[in-house]
Formats: C-alpha cells, structure tokens, sequence
C-alpha cells in the first residue's frame, strides 16, 4: 500500500537531523504534546495545559492574540519597508512617494503596515479593557497588568514614532501637535522637548531619532515586555486562575467541579 | 509509632483530563488537599491551532483593508505651513480636545499623568478585589458620597462649558442612579446586573465612555480653529 501523506511527515520527523533540530521528538501522545511546548524556547513561555474554559471565545475575545498576530505583521511588513527608506529630509518623503508609485507592491506593504499599526492600537485598548471587565488582574496576577500598561504605552510610543516617518504635512503637524505637550511639563518642559526632537522644532533630528526609536529601539523593548507578558502568565497560574476569582464566584466553581464529592 | 499504617492513600483517577493525584492523608494531621479539579485540555494541539486560525483571520482582514484603502499621504512637510485645523493621530484626539478647554499643564501633563498611574494601582486598590456591588452596603453614607462627588464634577464640567464630558458624566450618573435603586432581587435581570457593579466598575466604565466620545468628537466633530462642525457637511 502507497504511503499517505502524513506517513512520509511522520518519516521526516523520525529523521535524524529533524530530531537534532527539534528536541520534543515526533508522536502525538500527551507526553509528546506537552514537550512540544515544553522543549521549545519560544512556546515555552506558556503553560503545556491550560483549563478548558479559557478556549471559550467569550472568555477573551482573542484580543491578546490578535494584538500580538498585529506586531507580527508590523514587524513583517515593517522590515521591507525599512529597504527603501532613507531617514533623512527630504529623501524620506521621496521614498515614501517612491514606495506609493514606484516599488512593486510598495504600496500594498505601506498600507498593510499603516491599517495593521491602527489596528494594534485599538486592540490593545479593547484587550485592556477585556481584562478589566473579566478581573483578570486581580491577585496573582497583578503585576501582569502593570507590565500591559507599559506595553499599552510602548504600542502608542510604536505608533506615534511611525507616524512621524513619511514626513508629510500629516506626519509633521501631528508630531509638532504631540511633542509640544512635552513642553509642558513643569520645569524642565523645554529639555524634554528638546531631548525627545534633537532641536527646538521637528527637523531632521527628529527624523532620525523616531526612526530609531521605532525601527530599533522600541520593537526590541516591546519584545522584551511581551515576552514577561506571556511568561507570566504561566507562572501566575494561567487564565482563570483558582487564586484570582472572587471567593464567590471560587466556591461556586468548587462545586461544580467537584459535584461527586459533596454526595459522598 | 503503631504497626499499622500511618496514612491512607487516595488516586484521583481521571488521568486523560488531570495528572494522577495521589493524596497521602496522615491520621494524625489529616491534611488538606487544595486539588483543583477544573477540566484541561493540551496547549499544543488545542490552543496554538486556534491561535493560528485567530491570526490568519485577522491578517485576511488586514490584507483586504490594505488592497481596498490606500494609506494617507499630504505633501511634502512644510514648516512655514500650519494646516487648519493640525491633528495629531486619533489616539491622542481625546487629549487634544480637552487642550481646547484646559492648559496643556492640566490636559498633556496631569491627566495623562493620572490616568497612567490610575491603571497602574487599579490591581492594588482594595476595593476592586472586594467585587461587590457599590450601593449594596453602607447604601445611605455611599449614595451621599455619591451625590456630592457627582455634582461636583457635573458643576465643574458646566462651569468651564465642557459639555463634550458633561453629557457622558450625566448619562453615568443616571444608570447608577438606577443601580442605587435596584437590588440583587429586582425583577429585571438587567437591574439585577447593574446593583452588582463595584465601584470599580463605575469608574472605568466612565473612563472608557470619556474617552470614546472625546476622541471621536476630535477625530469627526473639530474643523479650523477647532470649532465644532458637523463631519457630513464638507
């Protein structure tokens, strides 16, 4: 009899350089399963099981997931974008021209990036609000959501650094609008000012700073932040954490889980 | 001590859907098994397959946007050139609105200012934790807390003419005025919903009302010289 398909993926998992590549080994057991999250430096960061009820979209709306699935695509879109910019006045704007009517697809990759950056910053409003309404920052998992509002404000920093980028009317009265509120501040106002656009008004300083910031720095500590994030998330007992409900709502649950040990 | 056993042992035996438990219970101290017995399922298939579909979803969403809608793109900046009116992005139009009515000390600095440090202790804050509703206990001595602070801040906002925050504050206002009159008894399950809320609840819930009207009024209602107009009328 003819192989299937997922005989021959099944060979190609038994293989010896696969099994030198992924460590967790081929088979569908639990053991299996639970090493392939285990023993893998990135999907580690969650826990291998997780309660049943968290799958219920009700229960989070996929909104962490989605915020995340829009960093992935800012990161794959912005990449290629950052092969035909130059951070400089006034090539930035030619570039951004070039990449409208020039560079194939280059308008495609700009608009993807633009509507995905929109995107991000409203689902990590509504998934902040999510957690609010669910309680889901209650005690242990209080920390986890004071490392959300800083991811909250670094998404916005994210934002408001591209915004800067193509170096349009747009970008540059909105940013002028923007760090002039840095001005502000009581006493050293004017510094910050001056520290966060490199001169007195935006120019090419500033340019160069927000392109740094959100092509380098900003990406990289977001990174950072999401992964504690999602650690943490497993270290503090996952969704719907026994410890965190409202006692409650706690026997509640005790209950009804456990419907065979009240009639013993 | 004694030659018979010190301890009797239990199996929890649904091993497909929880590890093995095995509860050694001592005669002596007879301790206490705090088992959590919730049903689990295995992240690899079950979560990491939803996520994906979750992603792929969105990115076809995103994709159609992009083939459909086209980034903007203005002329080339010109510093000599102020556009009117000059918009920051819509994130940061519901702090631009509030610029019209307060200085930028108050509206850039000390807002934003509190706002991130109110999310910040929201974790921390007793009485989020407690869960319970607002009027439900102390129900006089909070409902005067209630009125004054309530009034306070309507008064406030009429006083400096802001009825962009006044009306959500009002309307606030009302539906807790209707939690304070419902109980865990009330007939409809909606009043039975809302006489559960804790003040939590209340605050954040205002917060989010402010901040979606202010910053849509900013984004859709502002023209030159941030003057009211009507987004269909040019």
């Amino acid at each position: 009899m003819a192989k299937t398909v997922d005989q021959y993926l099944d060979d190609l998992r038994g293989t010896r350089v696969w099994r030198s590549i992924f460590r967790s080994g081929t088979g569908s057991s639990t053991l299996k399963r639970a090493l392939a999250i285990q023993q893998n430096v990135f999907l580690h960061l969650f826990s291998t099981k997780v309660r049943t009820r968290m799958l219920s979209f009700s229960a989070t709306w996929y909104l962490g997931t989605l915020t995340l699935g829009t960093f992935l695509i800012l990161v794959a879109t912005g990449i290629p974008l950052m092969f035909y910019y130059h951070p400089s006045v006034p090539q930035a704007y030619a570039d951004t021209k070039d990449l409208q009517f020039v560079v194939s697809s280059g308008l495609f990759l700009r608009n993807l990036h633009r509507w995905s950056a929109h995107a991000m910053v409203f689902l990590v409003f509504a998934h902040m609000f999510k957690v609010f309404y669910r309680g889901a920052y209650r005690t242990p998992r209080e920390f986890n959501w004071v490392i959300g509002v800083i991811l909250l404000l670094m998404t916005l920093l994210l934002s408001y650094t591209g915004y800067l980028l193509p170096w349009d009317q747009l970008a540059y009265w909105a940013i002028t609008v923007g760090s002039n509120i840095a001005s502000a501040v009581p006493v050293m106002g004017e510094k910050i000012h001056f520290l966060l656009l490199g001169g007195n008004a935006v120019n090419a300083n500033a340019l160069l700073r927000f392109y740094v910031l959100h092509c380098m720095i900003l990406p990289l500590a977001a990174m950072f932040f999401v992964a504690i994030h999602f650690w943490r998330i497993r270290k503090d007992g996952g969704l719907y954490s026994h410890d965190s409900e409202p006692a409650a709502l706690r026997a509640n649950v005790a209950t009804d889980a456990a419907p065979a040990k009240e009639a013993q | 001590m004694s030659d018979s056993k010190d301890f009797t042992a239990g199996v929890d035996s649904n091993a497909k859907k929880s590890p093995r438990r095995i509860v050694f219970i001592t005669r002596r101290t007879s301790a206490q098994v705090k088992a959590e017995t919730e049903d689990q399922v295995q992240t690899f298939p079950e979560v990491l397959f939803r996520a994906a579909v979750a992603v792929m979803t969105l990115a076809v969403v995103l994709v159609w946007i992009a083939l459909m809608f086209n980034a903007p793109l203005e002329g080339l900046a010109d510093p000599s050139h102020t556009p009117n009116p000059a918009k920051a992005p819509w994130y940061f139009l519901g702090l631009q609105e509030m610029l019209h009515y307060f200085p930028p000390v108050v509206a850039g600095v000390l807002v934003p200012g509190l706002v991130v440090m109110a999310l910040i202790v929201i974790p921390y804050f007793k009485v989020n934790i407690e869960a319970d509703g607002l009027f439900l206990k102390d129900r006089q001595l909070r409902l005067r807390i209630f009125y004054v602070g309530a009034s306070a801040l309507s008064l406030f906002l009429l006083l400096f003419k802001i009825y962009a925050a006044l009306v959500p504050t009002l309307i606030m206002a009302g539906v807790m005025l209707v939690a304070a009159q419902s109980s865990p008894q009330s007939s409809s399950a909606f009043r039975r919903y809302l006489a559960a809320r804790p003040l939590s609840y209340w605050v954040m819930t205002w917060f989010l009302f402010e901040l979606v009207v202010l910053t849509a009024i900013g984004t859709f209602f502002r023209g030159a010289g941030w003057a009211f107009v009507w987004p269909w009328l040019g």
